[in-house]
């Protein structure tokens, strides 16, 4: 992942340098695939196919906002960032937050009574509503289990497989 | 049965116990009529139900999170959704689960409407106003617990409670004992944690803050996006303001949600019960004498009886 993100801060840097026009040919320069891993718990981690992606979406804003510097396609986010204002990352967990709700991130909130985005989703809400917005919209894959598969720990958290409630006799209740 | 509501119930009691109990309850209704407002510093959820996916995640943490009885289905069983209590009505929380999941079938909405149901941690709760022996207490982070060893069943919190949430467990038939959320308090919120299903749901349906910061936030999303919601969060003000409160694309009376609770705290109409619980402790010992009194009377006479 460190040599990635290396890239993608050297590539940047280098777009800053030069013309604005190449931006648009970046898209198809990203990685070409991703492991989202860092938050997998119930589930392993997802394989993200980003060179797919970068071919279904109309732009890099679609799912990276302002950062990669294309202007945003969100309307509300126009309304401050509409020249693109390129960010030193593009990685969704550098700036949605692993730590979501935690007394530190709460905390920060609380510091900085002039930061705007107070309500940024935090890293899981923000792949979810990204992957699964987009996915029920465009008519991908939606269950769960199409995107990571539930492991032996997540079986036993939704008392499923192995661990499910074995059928009472009772009928009704 | 007709189904009472259970508020008009309530204030029908009331209004009958207030008449027999009319002398001598100005003292504490006045003291019980000072507005509480809510802890200025307590936290919240804002539940944003147009980001609901109906996956149940929540469910499954809240279980093992109160260390709950294991569910007749597996929480990945999507059926749920169509069982239906009589008259109709969707799945409401149990003594074996704090919090369930709905799902409503908007018409002219693509998709079906998720709405995730526990107790909504009133600012001035009904449940807590209600109860006699003062099981319930509201904490200054929010959350309202109650001390299951000094309740004595009488069940007047599930009456009193507008979103019908206390449940009773009968496992135990001496000591059976009122099961609710509790916002994961004593494991989680006193130490500035969000409870379990927050930070289970992948949608981050839930945002965990203080309860000042969640409404400024609510307003700002309903400002910033105002086809995607209806202008109302509700538990702002409903019955004088609720801990969890909720943002919704529909109007929130079409999926099950009791807009006509006004803005009053249900003390306003407990005060009057509340003045005349005195009354009513002074009062039994001598009615209860009385039957004691009378049945031995009416044994005596069976042995008498018996002995002819
Ligand atoms: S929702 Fe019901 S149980 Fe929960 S605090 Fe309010 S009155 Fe009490
Ligand atoms: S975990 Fe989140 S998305 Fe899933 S049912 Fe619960 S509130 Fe809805």
């Amino acid at each position: 992942m460190g040599g990635r993100k290396k890239t993608l801060v050297g590539m940047a840097a280098l777009m800053l340098l030069t013309a604005p026009l190449v931006a648009q040919s970046w898209a198809g320069d990203g990685p070409g695939s991703v492991e989202l891993g860092s938050l997998a718990n119930h589930y392993s981690a997802v394989t993200f196919d980003h060179a797919m992606h970068t071919g279904v979406a109309t732009s890099c804003a679609e799912c990276h906002h302002h950062t990669t510097g294309a202007s945003p396609t969100d309307p509300t986010c126009a309304r401050c960032h509409e020249a693109g204002g390129k960010s030193r990352s593009v990685a969704c967990r550098d700036c949605h937050s692993d730590k979501r709700f935690s007394a530190e991130d709460l905390a920060k909130i609380e510091e900085t009574p002039k930061m705007y985005h107070k309500g940024k989703l935090g890293l899981k809400g923000a792949y979810h509503q990204k992957c699964l917005g987009c996915h029920t919209t465009m008519g991908g894959p939606t269950g769960c289990q199409d995107c990571h598969t539930r492991n032996d720990k997540g079986d036993a958290f939704f008392n499923s497989g192995k661990y499910a409630p074995a059928p009472t006799a009772k009928a009704g209740h | 049965m007709k189904m009472l509501n259970r508020r008009s119930f309530l204030k029908g009691g009331l209004a009958g116990g207030a008449a027999i109990a009319a002398v001598g309850t100005s003292k504490q209704a006045g003291a019980a009529g000072q507005s509480f407002g809510g802890y200025p510093d307590s936290m919240g959820v804002l539940v944003d139900l147009t980001k609901c996916v109906g996956c149940r995640t929540c469910e499954a943490a809240c279980n093992k999170e109160q260390g709950l009885e294991s569910p007749d289905k597996p929480f990945d069983d999507l059926s749920v959704f169509e069982e239906k209590r009589e008259g109709g009505l969707p799945r409401r929380t149990t003594e074996k689960a704090y919090t369930v999941v709905q799902k409503y079938e908007v018409e002219g909405r693509e998709h079906p409407l998720f709405r995730k149901v526990q107790c909504n941690h009133c600012n001035e709760p009904a449940c807590l106003t209600s109860c006699f022996v003062n099981a319930y207490k509201k904490t200054p982070e929010g959350a309202v617990m109650y001390d299951p060893t000094v309740c004595v069943g009488c069940r007047t919190c599930m009456i009193a409670c507008p979103f019908y949430i206390p449940a009773y467990s009968y496992s135990s038939a001496i000591n059976p004992v009122v099961k609710k959320c509790i916002m994961c308090y004593d494991t989680r919120l006193k130490f500035g944690r969000p409870p379990a299903c927050v930070e289970a749901c992948p949608q981050e349906v839930m945002t965990f803050g203080k309860r000042k910061d969640l409404l400024k936030l609510a307003h700002q999303r309903i400002g910033q996006n105002p086809e995607a919601y209806v202008d109302h969060v509700y538990g702002e003000t409903e019955v004088g303001g609720t801990a969890w409160m909720y943002l919704s694309d529909v109007p929130f009376d079409k999926i099950g949600y009791d807009t006509h609770l006004g803005d009053q705290p249900i003390i306003s109409y407990v005060k009057e019960f509340l003045a005349i619980v005195p009354m009513v402790l002074t009062i039994w010992p001598a009615l209860f004498t009385g039957f004691y009194l009378l049945s031995n009377r009416k044994d005596a006479l069976k042995n008498e009886d018996n002995k002819s």
